[in-house]
């Protein structure tokens, strides 16, 4: 039994302009001891569906799925105060934003104690020793004085390392992480990756790690699930996925990264991401995809089999040509 | 190679004092010292660094929105510190700047039509509305936007079109130089490779010359012609973009290139851990600024500010790196 089971789990939400579809049909499923990466553009639903699963979102959504368990557990059917009990306890979520996510008004050692006290019970005395014991296990030099520190004291690398030792306070089996390294710069961003990793392989959580950056993905993860416009649209292994990509928009993106590019100008994707008032009929790529047909226009693609990386796509590609396409060169699309 | 110099810096400096309270005496932040660069007309000069190693100040003195505190900043011909006002007038508009965050730099209730013709409005007094409409759709079509587009205010367009409105409002007075400061980093890859074709494009057809300002060595990868790495207000390392990216000599530029992830499995390579962060401004280390952090420190590095030195094509400040040249 896995981990975290996610099946056909949708979002809607209440707007103005009508319902919302954030998250549409996506199923997942995360094992012990297992990093998984979401990767995304903005807009690809990949933080509301892991917000969905901690029961972090407001009332103007609507969740519903076919499966969403936890450890054996329903999430969907908890009551509030149950499910009180299992946040911050077997799952924790490390935030983008380290610098806003802890509360100003009081010290590290505090927020901290907060959820040992709250989940563990512990006393004083014990969540003082078990905050220090957290503190060094991130990394935080001097952390008996770092204690009584406010968060406006520390840097943004000192602040996310707070924010990863809250979320292991209480040794989860879960950690998702949503943008961790965004708000950080460089040297810090791979401080604190080799310490997320490290402190998952030690403790043998599970961990998702929401990014849309590739470099960190091809550097972190074991699987890789890849979402377009609040769709699944790819899994693989990560290797597999960096050396032969399935989905036209994997491929696609892959191209555009300066990094893998060989000459001056680098192969883009047409277009932007579709909002909620322009969404295609049928494949939600085929507006900006180069192999869409007059078949992607009008039929929902098919979810691939395991080959094709699981791909929603009427014509996955196997080493950059599409199966079963009329015509395999694809066509130029203007930038 | 030898294309004319555009902009010439000579030991540019930039301090702030920062007010600490009543009862603690001024500090004075030396948010950038001693930093020399040239950039040639229809180049690319790429400044990288982490926050606080002074790439946004260099932005800010280059475009004239600030006064350098010491140093020498000729553009084209004329020395910034000396010129006079009318002078400096005209330079102002020789040089335009691109921020990053495109949500912020446009004005929301002001139609991309107005906004792209302010700066004729200012500067070119003899042009007359018609022409004015004529030179902004022209301008429009230039970096991929339609027509239509420009009775719309900033709130109907994505990010990416957003940037490109904003690389239009600059290029408006026919600029020779372009301050990109991380015009992409706000962006998503697909989008983000669009805009960077898009400045490849018209570096090309307009005689661009570009200063790249950026965190991502990626980016910097694709674009640059010649990089500066820069640490805490100074420049460690200046060389052309392949002998950066082939033999980095500074051992911070080292750590920075070892810390990106890179999306290519084949290239990954290992990590040098750098321990610790950046140090505070208002109290920088003694010496070398990066010792603290430094794998290769030894005893100078701690008293001994280094200086740039070169080495090659390569020009760089680490007395560690000096030390080697000389034994070998």
């Amino acid at each position: 039994m896995p981990l975290l089971e996610i099946n056909d789990l949708t979002v809607d939400f209440k707007t103005s302009g009508g319902q919302f579809r954030a998250v549409d049909g996506v199923s997942l499923t995360v094992d012990r001891g297992e990093i998984l990466a979401v990767v995304g553009e903005s807009g690809s639903g990949k933080s509301v569906a892991m917000l969905a699963v901690m029961g972090l979102l407001p009332w103007t959504a609507t969740v519903s799925a076919k499966t969403l368990a936890f450890d054996g557990r329903d999430l969907l059917t908890l009551t509030p105060r149950e499910r009180r009990k299992l946040v911050g306890k077997d799952m924790a979520m490390i935030f983008q934003e380290p610098m806003s996510s802890l509360n100003p008004c009081f010290t590290v050692g505090y927020q901290i104690g907060e959820s040992l006290k709250v989940h563990l019970g512990l006393s004083k005395s014990e969540r003082r020793k078990r905050s220090i014991e957290l503190l060094e296990a991130v990394g935080i030099p001097d952390p008996e004085r770092r204690l009584s520190a406010f968060p406006h004291q520390l840097s943004g690398g000192m602040s996310q390392r707070v924010m990863i030792a809250i979320a292991l306070a209480c040794r989860p089996k879960l950690i998702i992480a949503d943008e961790p390294t965004t708000a950080l710069d460089v040297t810090i961003q791979a401080q604190i990756l080799e310490l997320l990793v490290s402190l998952q392989r030690e403790t043998g959580t599970g961990l998702v790690l929401i990014t849309h950056d590739m470099g960190v993905v091809a550097e972190t993860a074991e699987r890789v699930s890849v979402h377009y416009a609040g769709q699944k649209i790819e899994e693989q292994p990560v290797a597999p996925l960096f050396a032969d990509p399935h989905h036209p928009y994997t491929a696609a993106l892959l191209a555009a990264l300066p990094e893998r590019a060989t000459g001056k100008h680098l192969p883009s994707i047409p277009g932007v991401v579709p909002g909620q008032f322009d969404r295609p009929p049928a494949c939600l790529f085929e507006p900006r995809c180069r192999f869409a047909t007059d078949r992607c226009r009008t039929k929902v693609p098919p979810r691939q089999g395991a080959i094709a990386g699981f791909a929603l796509c009427h014509y996955p590609l196997t080493h950059g040509r599409p199966i079963g396409h009329p015509h395999p060169e694809g066509r130029e699309v203007a930038a | 190679m030898n294309a004319p110099v555009v902009l010439e810096a000579t030991k540019l400096a930039r301090f702030y004092s920062v007010s600490r309270g009543a009862f603690k005496p001024t500090a004075t932040i030396r948010a950038l010292a001693e930093a020399s660069f040239t950039l040639r007309a229809g180049k690319t000069l790429a400044v990288v660094g982490e926050s606080g190693c002074g790439k946004s100040t260099l932005a800010r003195l280059v475009t004239m929105i600030e006064e350098p505190t010491a140093g020498e900043l000729m553009i084209g011909k004329t020395d910034i510190v000396t010129a006079d006002k009318s002078a400096l007038q005209k330079l102002r508009s020789e040089v335009q700047i691109v921020f990053q965050n495109p949500y912020g730099s446009l004005n929301p209730r002001q139609r991309i039509l107005d906004a792209l013709a302010e700066p004729l409005v200012i500067n070119r007094k003899d042009m007359n509305a018609a022409q004015r409409k004529a030179a902004v759709l022209d301008m429009l079509k230039r970096v991929g936007l339609r027509p239509e587009h420009a009775n719309r205010y900033p709130h109907m367009f994505s990010g990416g079109q957003r940037q490109r409105i904003a690389i239009a409002r600059a290029l408006m007075l026919r600029p020779k130089i372009l301050v990109l400061d991380e015009p992409v980093s706000a962006l998503d890859v697909s989008v983000q490779a669009q805009v960077l074709n898009l400045l490849v494009e018209l570096q090309d057809s307009l005689d661009l010359s570009y200063l790249f300002i950026s965190h991502g060595l990626a980016v910097v990868r694709h674009m640059a012609d010649e990089i500066l790495v820069m640490y805490l207000g100074r420049v460690v390392e200046r060389a052309p973009r392949e002998k950066l990216f082939e033999r980095p000599m500074h051992p911070y530029t080292q750590a920075l290139l070892s810390a990106t992830p890179m999306a290519d499995r084949d290239r990954q390579r290992e990590r040098i851990r750098l321990k610790g962060e950046l140090p505070s401004p208002f109290n920088p280390p003694k010496g070398c600024a990066f010792h603290p952090r430094c794998p290769l420190a030894f005893d100078k590095c701690r008293v001994d500010l280094p200086v740039l030195t070169r080495h090659g094509e390569t020009e760089v400040a680490c007395w560690a790196v000096e030390r080697d040249d000389r034994v070998s």
